[in-house]
């Protein structure tokens, strides 16, 4: 819904929450459900109203929790049926400098200031730990923003006695301990609140009266940043960008005007905004964000334009360039196939307000920034949160290559009269094992944005991969797949429960990017090898229709599984009893686990 | 604001802003309608309608307002009081 992307209205969302939730909820795409605690040190309601939109429109539908007010650490810290019968899958903690018991006194010795430090500190990290212990959750905390007062004035930063020197000593306090943790993260309260403008978000008159220390015309904002979060948790983060060119990445227009003419370099005002984006695009592709080019132009301008000589990108930095005269939707979508991602995974940008216009009718879920003015690009695109970093697997760092990689499988298969003798070439390796730690942040990462393969679309926060994990019930594996052109990292997941001699299958998903490489028949040997070892004989299997997921109707039959049930809905339940002599299927993969 | 508005402009603004806050088309405010008359008009939906009224006369109310606001009849003079300062 383009009145929940940013920039939005704050009033208008604010006055309109009834309607607009409702509108949402009419939606007939599938929600994934998630239970979120929001605990309060501050008046939290239209926090949770405005969250529940952003979460809506992500297509995760949130029920809630919430603490009394300013009861964040007694609902944690003593016994709570209620929360306990909840069981959040994410917590946020909700907090304000408002919160801190107690501030250095000017008359406190250093030592004493830092017994205050710690025991502030260590409220918090208590905190934490209770509820990692007690509910397997993923924790949202809020870092401090500064007060709108300082008794020192700029002295405040600086002497150990100012609350702005002794607040960022706790942010960065927090800092430490979300770069330790795995579940954690921290909402950049801080940042969100001075980009804002810290008077106007932390406007007195909303504490004095409500209890709010985020005013209530900024809650939309503050509400949005945590959404940001949780979507990208959930799998929900954009993959990449569809680039146009022309007044885009460079001033001018390279057809009409000529590489040399091109606003691009540190020459002119307007030359240095399209060079600073270029950086901030670039930056983009190093953490893995895949971008991808189309433009209305002969692909020899198109290329010449990435070369000219101040330019940061070049052609090589892209996946796909599509330069040409064909209508931008078509070109995008040709992207979006070729990326192996829905065409909701990327995000249009686009100086002409028509063509955004365009790619909104035809693909309705593409997000199209309204990017305005060169020096606003950044800007606008930074601040939609398309990208929240919450995990950056070594996957997501080495993400270019592999695409690059995956051209080259492209290019091999095609000098291939058989398709077998192109699967023999890739000297396929796989490693197919139960879940190991390392793996558990990109394994719930998979299940939350595996849509097409993924035979029940159950999602898992990382949490819960543990959680799992670590149950002798749950039977877990993970495979990894190598060729000759690199490694394509965790591919597949499978999930199932033991119950007795049948294990049912909560989930089978694999990555598109090693379909057709008999990855699924690798995995069924090792799951039945896993599932002798534990004196399983008989497997179920489900499969429940989705809008995405028909390719994998028929997977089950095809590793031999019979159908035992199906509902009027399409929901189907296969099973397969165990051969006592089972044959292999896998042909071409060499696995290295489960047999050693 | 230049010029002072009427009582019977302010209702029907308001009227407006309710239906939008309430997610009602069938509320109209009068003189003597409290917080009793709509039934999700709680202590913080209160917030959300002072918030959504300042936003639609451009103007903001003082905590003394606010708190002694008793009928929306006293809302219209409050806002009508400061449409012409």
């Amino acid at each position: 819904m383009k009145e929940l992307e940013y920039p939005f209205d704050s009033g208008f969302l604010l006055k309109k929450k009834k309607s607009l939730r409702k509108q949402l909820l009419a939606s007939d795409k599938p929600f994934i459900e998630k239970k979120v605690a929001i605990l309060g040190g501050v008046t939290t309601e239209d926090i949770t109203l405005m969250l529940e939109l952003f979460l809506l429109n992500h297509g995760i539908k949130p029920t809630f929790y919430q603490s009394e007010y300013n009861k964040y650490w007694e609902d944690v810290m003593f016994d709570n049926p209620e929360l306990k019968a909840f069981q959040p899958d994410i917590v946020y903690i909700c907090t304000s400098w408002r919160n801190i018991i107690s501030f250095p006194d000017i008359a406190d010795t250093p030592a004493e200031v830092t017994a205050k430090f710690s025991s502030e500190l260590e409220r918090f990290t208590a905190l934490w730990d209770k509820l990692f212990a007690e509910y397997h959750c993923t924790i949202i905390q809020n870092n401090f923003e500064f007060p709108t007062f300082r008794v020192l004035g700029n002295k405040d930063a600086t002497d150990i006695h100012g609350r702005v020197n002794f607040l960022t000593r706790l942010n960065l306090a927090f800092a430490e301990y979300a770069e330790s943790s795995q579940n954690f993260f921290i909402y950049d309260l801080n940042y969100a609140s001075a980009l804002y403008g810290l008077e106007q978000w932390s406007d007195p008159f909303y504490w004095y009266m409500y209890k709010y220390a985020t005013a209530v015309p900024a809650i939309p904002t503050h509400a949005f940043g945590v959404a940001n979060i949780i979507k990208a948790i959930l799998g929900k983060n954009k993959k990449g960008f569809v680039l146009d060119l022309d007044n885009t990445l460079w001033g001018g227009i390279v057809g009409d005007d000529g590489v040399e003419n091109l606003e691009l370099g540190q020459e002119t005002a307007t030359a240095e905004a399209f060079t600073e984006f270029q950086h901030y695009l670039k930056d983009h592709a190093k953490i893995g964000i895949l971008l991808n080019v189309n433009s209305k132009n002969d692909e020899q301008n198109a290329l010449a334009g990435l070369r000219h000589e101040d330019g940061v990108l070049r052609p090589e930095d892209f996946i796909s360039i599509k330069a040409n005269w064909e209508p931008k939707s078509h070109n995008f979508a040709a992207i979006a196939s070729e990326l192996n991602l829905g065409a909701d995974s990327l995000v249009f940008v686009d100086d002409n307000p028509a063509e955004r216009a365009i790619i909104n009718q035809d693909l309705p879920d593409v997000a199209t920034p309204e990017i305005s003015e060169p020096y606003n690009y950044i800007n606008t695109i930074d601040h939609s949160g398309f990208f929240e970093v919450t995990n950056l697997s070594s996957d997501d760092l080495k993400k270019q290559a592999m695409y690059k990689e995956n051209a080259a499988r492209a290019k091999l298969q095609s000098s291939f009269s058989s398709y077998d003798d192109y699967l023999k070439s890739l000297e396929m390796t796989a490693t197919i094992a139960q879940f190991i730690p390392m793996y558990h942040s990109r394994i719930a990462q998979l299940t939350n944005k595996s849509n097409q393969f993924n035979l029940t679309t159950k999602r898992y926060t990382q949490a819960e991969i543990e959680a799992v994990a670590a149950d002798q019930h749950y039977l877990t594996l993970y495979g990894k797949l190598e060729d000759k052109f690199g490694d394509n990292g965790v591919v597949t997941v499978v999930i199932g429960r033991q119950d007795k001699e049948a294990l049912h299958l909560d989930l089978w998903i694999m990555s598109c990017r090693v379909l057709k490489r008999d990855m699924e028949f690798a995995t069924m040997d090792a799951l039945v090898h896993e599932c002798q070892a534990l004196g399983i004989t008989k497997i179920y299997g489900y499969y429940y229709p989705t809008a995405k997921n028909g390719m994998v109707k028929d997977f089950y039959p095809t590793l031999g599984f019979k159908q035992a049930k199906q509902d009027e809905a399409g929901n189907t339940t296969y099973e397969f009893a165990i051969p006592p002599k089972y044959v292999n299927q896998n042909k071409f993969i060499k696995v290295k686990e489960y047999n050693k | 604001m230049s010029k002072k508005l009427t009582r019977a402009e302010v209702f029907q603004a308001l009227d407006e802003v309710f239906q939008d806050v309430f997610d009602d088309d069938s509320i109209h405010v009068t003189d003597t309608t409290t917080a009793e008359d709509i039934e999700d008009w709680d202590s913080l939906e209160h917030i959300n309608l002072v918030v959504a009224i300042e936003n639609r006369f451009d103007m903001k109310f003082n905590m003394a307002e606010v708190t002694s606001m008793k009928n929306v009849g006293e809302m219209v003079d409050a806002i009508v009081e400061r449409s012409n300062e």
